[in-house]
């Protein structure tokens, strides 16, 4: 008997390969402002499917075990 | 009479390009594309870029590194205010990976165009052609202005053109290698059967590489090792983009036909002690 199923405070993520454990009211804008990243520089994929309504970044809710993949560019040739 | 009455007074004359750089129906300024990536530091690449006269520039997609973020995305450093950023698909070795690739760039916003490479084998980053045509199609279909990435086979890069790619990259020579141009032949049999433009793309090496590629008549060129592997990158930068220039001129004006005697440039004619 843990207890901990009638609570649980975070909730992992796969983000950028690595699990992630972030406060379950998260939404990704929560995890991007944690990660101080600029939202306007970056592209997010969630489970396979890139987002491209960066507006919607605050209202959206991160669920128990997303995989996220933040990408921007870099130098390349 | 002084010397100088003989001379005419000096003449600015303008040679312009009768057939402007254009790609999918948009014109760009410079025949030279440049990549961004191996510089030393992001003020000797803005440097290079400047001294080139590029407007394209490449880009990469990778994953932020979350424990290092804080100043790491090029558009930082890259205004893409005054630069037309193209994506490319590098290091990706298969279609799925490179049309995935291109949605998450183009994701970002800025254009729908994409440098496509889809790399078939490690040690000489040739292409694998298949994937490359499979992909083509596929973004193509969905909309993106492909820019295929080739090696020098013209059956290839005129199936790229069947599927839509808005222009073709042969390659000089393998991706970084600096070989400079290994098949001039190839490279203009491709220019010559195709109507897409033919931008070649990778193995220059020194500005004469480039040069000698642009004097094979072909629409552009594309670069990133040959400046940025170079001990001044930025001089090197200013020595490709008189060198891009140097060879379209040379293209434009026709060189003379190749001779194996000698022919002599002054007159045979009125030579001290002949006869007449």
């Amino acid at each position: 008997m843990t207890g901990t199923e009638v609570f649980e405070a975070e909730i992992a993520l796969r983000v950028n390969g690595a699990e992630r454990r972030v406060p379950t009211n998260w939404t990704l804008a929560d995890l991007l402002a944690s990660l101080r990243l600029d939202p306007r520089v970056i592209v997010v994929e969630r489970n396979g499917t890139i987002l491209r309504d960066r507006a919607s970044f605050a209202s959206l809710p991160l669920e128990r075990d997303d995989t996220l993949e933040i990408v921007h560019f870099v130098g390349g040739g | 009479m002084s010397h100088a009455d003989l001379l005419s007074p000096p003449r600015s004359v303008a040679f312009p390009d009768p057939h402007p750089f254009v790609i999918a129906g948009r014109e760009f300024r410079s025949r030279l594309m440049v990549g961004t990536g191996k510089y030393a530091s992001n003020a000797q690449m803005l440097d290079a870029i400047e001294a080139s006269g590029a407007e394209v520039v490449t880009v990469a997609v990778r994953r932020v590194d979350l424990d290092r973020s804080k100043d790491e995305s090029i558009l930082h450093h890259l205004d893409p205010d005054n630069f037309f950023l193209l994506s490319n698909t590098a290091g990706c070795y298969n279609a799925t990976d490179a049309i995935r690739y291109a949605r998450l760039a183009r994701a970002a916003g800025f254009n729908e165009w994409v440098k496509l490479e889809v790399i078939g084998d490690q040690q000489t980053l040739l292409p694998d052609t298949t994937g490359l045509l499979q992909a083509t199609k596929t973004l193509v279909e969905e909309g993106f202005k492909v820019l295929a990435y080739t090696n020098d086979d013209l059956i290839t890069a005129l199936r790229l053109e069947d599927a839509g790619a808005v222009a073709v990259m042969p390659l000089a020579s393998p991706i970084g290698s600096g070989l400079g141009m290994l098949n001039p032949y190839a490279i203009r049999t491709i220019k010559q059967r195709l109507s897409v433009p033919v931008i070649v793309d990778a193995g220059v090496g020194t500005a004469s590489d480039a040069c000698i590629v642009m004097e094979q008549g072909v629409d552009g060129i594309l670069m990133n090792t040959g400046i940025a592997a170079a001990q001044d990158p930025v001089r090197m930068a200013a020595a490709m983009k008189a060198a891009v220039e140097a060879g379209r001129h040379a293209y434009l004006a026709g060189r003379m036909p190749r001779r194996e005697v000698a022919v002599p440039s002054s007159p045979t004619t009125g030579m001290l002690g002949s006869a007449t």
